[in-house]
């Protein structure tokens, strides 16, 4: 949503811009008709529409940058940590992913997360809440020996109360053995 | 809770303590343990309306009814129907000598009960009631109680458990209540009720997630977990004044049991990195740390002499049932079968524990004497159970199942795992039940 607000925001500066520079050269063209040679005035259009494609590009650049920050974080915060049954050991695949956190993590310093640890519907209420506990403790402890301050991580554990899967099946419950990652 | 306990007073007031003293005290007449358990049929004729007015006969048939339930809810106890019965007590009598046993022995009743009503002033009712061994023609029990009308169901109860401590040696479950968790609103709030699901009580209005529910022994505090700080974090709350105390330290505080008899709490807490058993003083201040392996160590259950704990341990690689000894430190493994054992509840004859078993997906409640350590499963083929916890006699077990529409509701069984019936008819779901320790009639007597 608050991408969306800025996009539209950039689109409404974008728009009037180009209105507004359509009418200066107009009016630059009107005022010097008399004096002014015609050399001078075929040059000043050129010069005017290679900023304008200049300026343009940068604006695209730039919206692209936001674009992919703004993935990057969604990424960041969508892209959970899996784990297996009754466990709360990092797999190479938790690794690599957890690297790709961490490398997020560098980049915006002044990010802080929670990093919330959550289980499948199988075993018990409080048993869960101890191994979403690990889970989220398991993650973290991994981030900070890869350089990430701990002070920037918080972890809760949810144990089975929040499934993303409602569904009873292996894919299901696969999906549920997460650790999931919020930007405060 | 207030207004009961001021009730309770008025009742050690109003109420004429027996007027007729058990005859046996040391014979047990139900084993309340045996698993063969035959159910004894009990005749429930109508109560005698003294001055026969309109307001004792309707008094007179709303305690039959409640009386029926109560019975019934025993899993021992089975209420007979009245089509069969050949006296008829309100008229002839219910006292010893005006009854003939024969009637009741030649259709089958092994028990029975005759009652009196007595409007004294309007609103105010007085039942006489007793309780008849039909083959020994004897006198079992005898009482009145005296109270308003709104308390008839109070009354008939403390009668119950006059007859279940002269039929078990135990006062049974009918002055206890239920606590569990049920939704509200897609939030998991703490609720209580009466042993037979009525007169349900919301407790907490956290609007979050709210779990595990313990009462006190003296059943004047609950203890809870709620994520209404944003984790899951301790709650110890008076139910009759505005006091408690949250453990909110860093990481989950879980999974509380109060030790018997006294005011302090087991429960796990990972603020040291890992998740471990601690003892807490009612303040929720740590007294001591129990369990000391890496690893999860979670959901401690007293042994009845508050000596030991049972708990959840994955020391060993998979979740598996571990006993304690408090002082000693010493823990003995009790589960071996299976690869995932969880949840224990300490059997209040101390000798056996029930607790949740999980194999091939599959969720069920089995229960595990001590001693012998071989398994035996109480659930099958029902959906998915957990959550066993003990009622204070040990004669059954609650406990949440899915098994009605793949839906968490609250179910009770006899120990034996016979009798398995739905509790509560409510909205939501509802898990984790606890039930309440507390035996008010013992204050009574």
């Amino acid at each position: 949503m608050k991408n969306k607000f800025w996009l539209n925001v950039l689109m409404a500066v974008l728009v009037s811009g180009l209105f507004l520079t359509v009418s200066c050269a107009k009016k630059a063209v009107v005022s010097d008709a008399g004096t002014v040679s015609g050399a001078a005035t075929t040059e000043d259009p050129n010069a005017k529409a290679k900023a304008e494609a200049e300026r343009l590009a940068a604006e695209k650049a730039a919206k692209e940058r936001a674009a992919k920050i703004a993935a990057a974080r969604k990424a960041f915060e969508n892209e959970d940590v899996h784990f297996d049954f009754d466990s709360s050991e990092l797999t190479a695949a938790a690794k690599a992913l957890l690297k790709e956190k961490a490398a997020w993590l560098t980049e915006n310093v002044s990010a802080a997360v929670t990093i919330e640890g959550h289980c499948d519907e199988r075993g018990t209420t409080e048993y869960n809440l101890a191994l979403g506990d690990r889970r989220a403790t398991a993650a973290k402890a991994y981030l900070v020996d890869l350089g990430i301050a701990a002070s920037r991580m918080n972890t809760i554990s949810y144990g089975e109360e929040k499934p993303v899967d409602a569904g009873k099946t292996e894919l299901a419950w696969a999906m549920n053995r997460r650790a999931h990652f919020a930007v405060k | 809770m207030m207004k009961k306990n001021a009730l309770q007073g008025l009742f050690c007031v109003l109420f004429i303590v027996c007027f007729w003293v058990p005859v046996c005290h040391g014979v047990t007449y139900i084993n309340i343990s045996n698993p063969l358990l035959k159910k004894s049929p009990i005749a429930v004729p109508e109560f005698k309306a003294f001055s026969n007015s309109a307001e004792e006969v309707k008094d007179g048939k709303t305690a039959v009814q409640i009386l029926n339930e109560a019975l019934n809810f025993t899993g021992y106890l089975k209420t007979m129907d009245p089509v069969a019965f050949l006296a008829n007590p309100a008229q002839s009598g219910i006292q010893l000598s005006e009854i003939n046993f024969r009637d009741w022995t030649g259709i089958g009743a092994e028990l029975l009960i005759t009652g009196g009503v007595l409007v004294e002033s309007p609103g105010n009712v007085k039942f006489e009631l007793r309780l008849f061994d039909t083959f020994n023609s004897k006198l079992l029990v005898g009482k009145v109680y005296t109270g308003p009308e709104s308390q008839i169901r109070r009354m008939i109860h403390m009668f119950c458990s006059e007859i279940s401590f002269v039929l078990t040696g135990k006062y049974g479950v009918f002055n206890t209540e239920m606590a569990f968790v049920s939704t509200v609103d897609g939030n998991k709030e703490i609720f209580t009720c009466d042993f037979d699901g009525q007169n349900i009580k919301q407790i907490t209005s956290h609007k979050n997630i709210s779990l595990s529910p313990s009462w006190s022994s003296d059943g004047k505090w609950l203890a809870y977990v709620s994520y209404a700080k944003g984790k899951p974090d301790l709650y110890i709350k008076n139910l009759k004044e505005n006091r408690g105390a949250i453990v909110n330290l860093k990481g989950m505080n879980i999974s509380p049991d109060w030790m018997p008899g006294q005011l302090k709490l087991a429960a796990a807490l990972s603020f040291s990195g890992d998740q471990e058993i601690y003892l807490l003083t009612i303040n929720g201040e740590v007294i001591k740390r129990l369990t000391d392996s890496l690893g999860i160590d979670v959901s401690p259950k007293f042994s009845p002499d508050g000596q030991k704990i049972a708990f959840t341990s994955k020391r060993a690689g998979t979740p598996q049932i571990y006993i304690q000894d408090i002082g000693s430190g010493s823990v003995k493994r009790l589960t071996f079968e299976g690869l995932n054992n969880t949840s224990p509840a300490w059997c209040p004859d101390g000798r056996k524990i029930a607790y949740v078993g999980i194999e091939k997906n599959r969720i069920n409640i089995f229960v595990m004497s001590i001693d012998s350590g071989v398994p035996v499963q109480l659930t099958a083929d029902s959906g998915d159970n957990e959550d066993p916890v003990w009622s204070p006699d040990g004669s059954m077990l609650a406990f949440t199942s899915t098994r009605e529409g793949d839906i968490p509701r609250i179910f009770v069984m006899n120990a034996s795992g016979t009798d398995q019936r739905r509790l509560l008819s409510m909205n939501g779901k509802q898990t984790q039940p606890d039930w309440s320790i507390s035996d008010s009639t013992r204050e009574g007597m």
